[in-house]
């Protein structure tokens, strides 16, 4: 007779400390960032796709065309093709296209390039109506900004 | 909303009218896409079979494709709720067989990452849970401290779920002290967490009416399908690959194995709870401990693995996650086994349900935290 | 006023009424279970979310009612109309001040829960008429819990009527005139367990109303979309819009026969604003048992109410007969 009354009772104690414990929740600020009126800062080390870097003076993408990037890449998704100019010690890039809808971010590319001429970028909020936008990114006309 | 539907009744053995109902691939909560194929009397179901392959990726194919290097990617999508662990077994494997020595700085902080990872992990697990029960506001609350975990790791190596962070012999970059804060103020901030979840949902009756005596998986059944994890250990078996094949630096830190013994429902969720309370005392241990030095070891820059096969086990959120690299002496390898836990722990649900209610089955399976990319892979 | 036009204008107000709280108990409840949840919930259409009502209101008006072939049509169609109908003439009978009150009958304890189980019924054709085999089930299921919890429910009632010795819903709320230790809830003299009562008619009420832990019914259920699941636009519409009536008159009840009506705590100013207020605070103590529990099985929740409820009702009904015998 005892026994299952004690259990009724701590039963219903156990539901009004839960009841306590979302009343004390509801009394609390939301905790969501309301996207698009209020944004959130971004990471140095987040990964947005990856951007050639220039060299600051001439304003020349650094990448030197070795492919090594291209044969790294387990998806396939860079193109690199680049000359050597007359007086100049190594190639310069000139063709640089990044297939963004198979990239996975891996930072392969940006590990074994031996200038570090790329690094990822801090586009987050990338969005189109164009298939063009991402399909073949054309990394040596873009501007290249590393802090976005 | 018919997610389901029915199909032809026949006669079963005993004269009952049986009927078979699809339970998914689309499930209401986070389960992913399984489907499962159950027979039913009524309101008991009589034979679940299940059904994957709606996810199925190819990953061990891809494997055969790869170099080394380039199938880190897929380890961390494979289940992608506690990458850091699958990622660290690949790793490991290739170290072990290319016999590289990896330094002790980046052995201490692959447990530090993979010990938040299993936090996040359990915190996915018990707030679809949860949903799959009834109860709507823990899966919020639950995901609230995940966000801290994902900012952390995001801050870190600059993504929130599939981390490709380890390399070969080391990280992809060093920590920071920015990280190390925040961590140190994250686990301050979990304990009393736990408290709350303890207080919100354990101790509700209406949660322990559900799960106490439901769904009884004892040892043996474990054994014969190769369950392992929180499954194994809600049976009573102090199973876990740490102790068991011990790896990294588990051996020097301080951590118990969480045992339950009552075989339902109720002690695999206890066992979950109580691993995050373990794995935030591991945290801490690894933070006073972290030593200094180089977090990356000079590796060659294509790796060849000599011939032959190797395995290397973790234990992951879900339980035993083992890789087995087969190589032939080139840049890609032969064939890359991937043993996961989901898949054994599935196998066990057709016996573990028969002849039982329906919303009680489903308790089942949301106990056994199953993700079904890991079962497909 | 002559007596039909009256009649008309109360008719029309309860209607509002109903109307009004249906669309704006949606919004207090999506606010309600966000802010428990630390989100901000509706807050696009309209300020602060409150159109989102109308929103939700006109999507589910756009959408086309498909009626499924096999269904029976008259009963297709006749469940809705059903479903909502118990709540309004519930309402025609409730007295919400001194002076508002659509009719007051006599007999008016007894007339409401006797309109209130018509609800259920009309959920019983909306399942048998889809002839959806799940719906029937589910159906089937809202019945048999129904029927077990009213029987605590008006084991508790009868208790009430002992202590006030009328059925008429104004003198029971005449009787509780003052302060509130003159309301039902703290009348400890006769029913030493009198908050136990109410705590017992607040979960039968939640039962009854098909609301979380209870909602097997009408849950994104485990297994079947509930009785409901051939029920497309507007006609799903009404089934949600009277679930919030019936919760309504559920709250309006407890508030007459527990809290006092539209008396005030302190025994100044009754009035209507006292008794929507405690009628609101009610809800919102609804909305917040829903988002805080999960669901309980199907047989535990007549568990329950078999093994546990009615036998702490009689309890409580034989007490206050004692009490009142010898005090």
């Amino acid at each position: 007779m005892k026994s299952p009354l004690r259990e009724v009772l701590s039963g219903f104690v156990s539901l009004l400390t839960g009841m306590r414990i979302t009343l004390q929740q509801f009394f609390r600020k939301p905790v969501t960032v309301h996207y698009p009126h209020q944004t959130l800062p971004i990471p140095k080390r987040y990964r947005g796709h990856v951007v050639l870097l220039r060299d600051p003076e001439s304003g020349q993408a650094l990448c030197i065309a070795c492919k090594a990037c291209q044969k790294a890449c387990p998806s396939d998704c860079i193109a690199v093709d680049g000359i050597k100019r007359e007086g100049e010690r190594r190639k310069s890039v000139t063709e640089f296209k990044l297939d963004f809808t198979k990239c996975s971010l891996c930072g392969s590319c940006v590990e074994v390039c031996p200038v570090d001429a790329l690094e990822f970028s801090r586009a987050y909020n990338l969005a189109s109506t164009r298939r063009e936008a991402f399909h073949q990114i054309d990394l040596v006309r873009r501007p290249g900004a590393s802090q976005q | 909303m018919l997610l389901e539907k029915t199909q032809i009744a026949e006669t079963g053995p005993e004269g009952q009218e049986m009927f078979v109902l699809n339970l998914g691939p689309q499930h209401p909560a986070t389960h992913g896409v399984l489907r499962v194929k159950l027979t039913m009397d009524g309101e008991y179901i009589l034979h679940a079979e299940p059904v994957p392959g709606y996810i199925h990726r190819m990953h061990e194919k891809m494997g055969e494709n790869r170099t080394y290097a380039q199938f880190l990617p897929n380890t961390s999508r494979i289940d992608y709720l506690s990458a850091m662990h699958y990622t660290h077994a690949f790793v490991g494997a290739v170290e072990r067989a290319a016999g590289i020595q990896v330094p002790r700085r980046t052995e201490f902080v692959r447990v530090l990452t993979s010990e938040l990872n299993r936090i996040a992990s359990h915190l996915v697990w018990f707030g679809a849970f949860l949903l799959d029960l009834g109860g709507f506001t823990p899966l919020l609350y639950a995901f609230d401290d995940r966000e801290q975990i994902m900012d952390l790791l995001e801050g870190l190596c600059g993504a929130r779920l599939t981390y490709c962070y380890y390399r070969f012999g080391g990280l992809y970059n060093d920590v920071d002290d920015e990280f190390i804060e925040g961590t140190r103020a994250f686990v301050a901030y979990m304990r009393p967490r736990l408290e709350l979840y303890r207080k919100l949902v354990t101790d509700n009756i209406i949660l322990r009416k559900r799960l106490e005596g439901i769904g009884p998986i004892d040892a043996n059944l474990c054994r014969q399908y190769g369950a392992t994890g929180p499954v194994i250990r809600g049976a009573g078996v102090p199973y876990d690959v740490r102790r068991a094949e011990p790896y990294s630096i588990y051996p020097e830190l301080d951590f118990e194995i969480v045992v339950f013994p009552q075989t339902d429902c109720m002690a695999r969720y206890q066992v979950r709870m109580a691993e995050l309370e373990q794995s935030l005392g591991i945290i801490e241990q690894v933070l006073d401990r972290l030593p200094a030095g180089p977090f990356q070891a000079k590796v060659p820059r294509v790796i060849k693995l000599p011939p032959g096969d190797t395995c290397y086990a973790v234990e992951a959120a879900r339980g035993r996650f083992m890789v087995r690299i087969v190589s032939d002496g080139r840049e890609i390898p032969y064939r890359v086994k991937l043993r996961t836990p989901s898949f054994a722990n599935l196998a066990l649900f057709e016996e573990a349900t028969r002849g039982m209610m329906l919303p009680d089955a489903l308790a089942v399976m949301g106990s056994l935290d199953l993700v079904i990319p890991d079962i497909d892979r | 006023m002559p007596e039909p036009f009256r009649l008309l204008v109360y008719l029309g107000g309860i209607m509002a009424f109903v109307g009004l709280n249906a669309a704006y108990l949606v919004w207090v409840e999506r606010k309600a279970a966000a802010r428990f949840q630390r989100r901000p919930g509706p807050t696009e259409v309209g300020p602060a979310g409150l159109l989102q009502p109308l929103a939700d209101a006109i999507k589910l008006l756009s959408k086309q009612v498909l009626v499924p072939p096999e269904a029976d049509r008259l009963l297709f169609r006749l469940a809705p109309a059903v479903v909502m109908a118990p709540a309004l003439m519930c309402l025609a009978v409730l007295p919400f001040s001194e002076r508002l009150g659509a009719r007051d009958v006599p007999l008016g304890l007894v007339l409401v829960f006797a309109f209130g189980s018509i609800h259920v019924l009309a959920l019983m054709v909306a399942g048998w008429a889809s002839r959806n085999k799940y719906s029937i089930i589910s159906a089937a299921r809202v019945v048999s819990q129904n029927v077990a919890y009213e029987i605590p429910l008006l084991l508790v009632v009868i208790t009430v009527l002992m202590m006030t010795g009328t059925t008429s819903l104004r003198e029971i709320v005449d009787g509780q005139a003052g302060a509130f230790w003159h309301w039902n809830l703290f009348n400890l003299k006769v029913n030493p367990l009198m908050p136990v009562t109410f705590v017992i008619f607040f979960i039968c009420l939640l039962a009854e109303m098909n609301r979380a832990p209870f909602d097997m019914a009408e849950a994104e259920s485990e297994l079947v979309a509930g009785a409901f699941t051939e029920y497309a636009g507007m006609s799903f519409g009404v089934f949600f819009m009277a679930e919030y009536a019936n919760i309504v008159v559920g709250c309006a009840l407890a508030t007459i026969l527990f809290l006092g009506g539209w008396h005030s705590p302190v025994g100044l100013l009754p009035g209507l604003g006292w008794f929507l207020l405690k009628l609101y605070a009610l809800i919102f103590v609804v909305v917040w048992v829903r988002w805080t529990f999960p669901r309980t099985q199907f047989y535990r929740l007549l568990n329950l109410s078999w093994k546990i409820l009615i036998p702490i009702s009689m309890f409580t009904l034989v007490l206050t007969s004692v009490m009142m015998k010898l005090f």
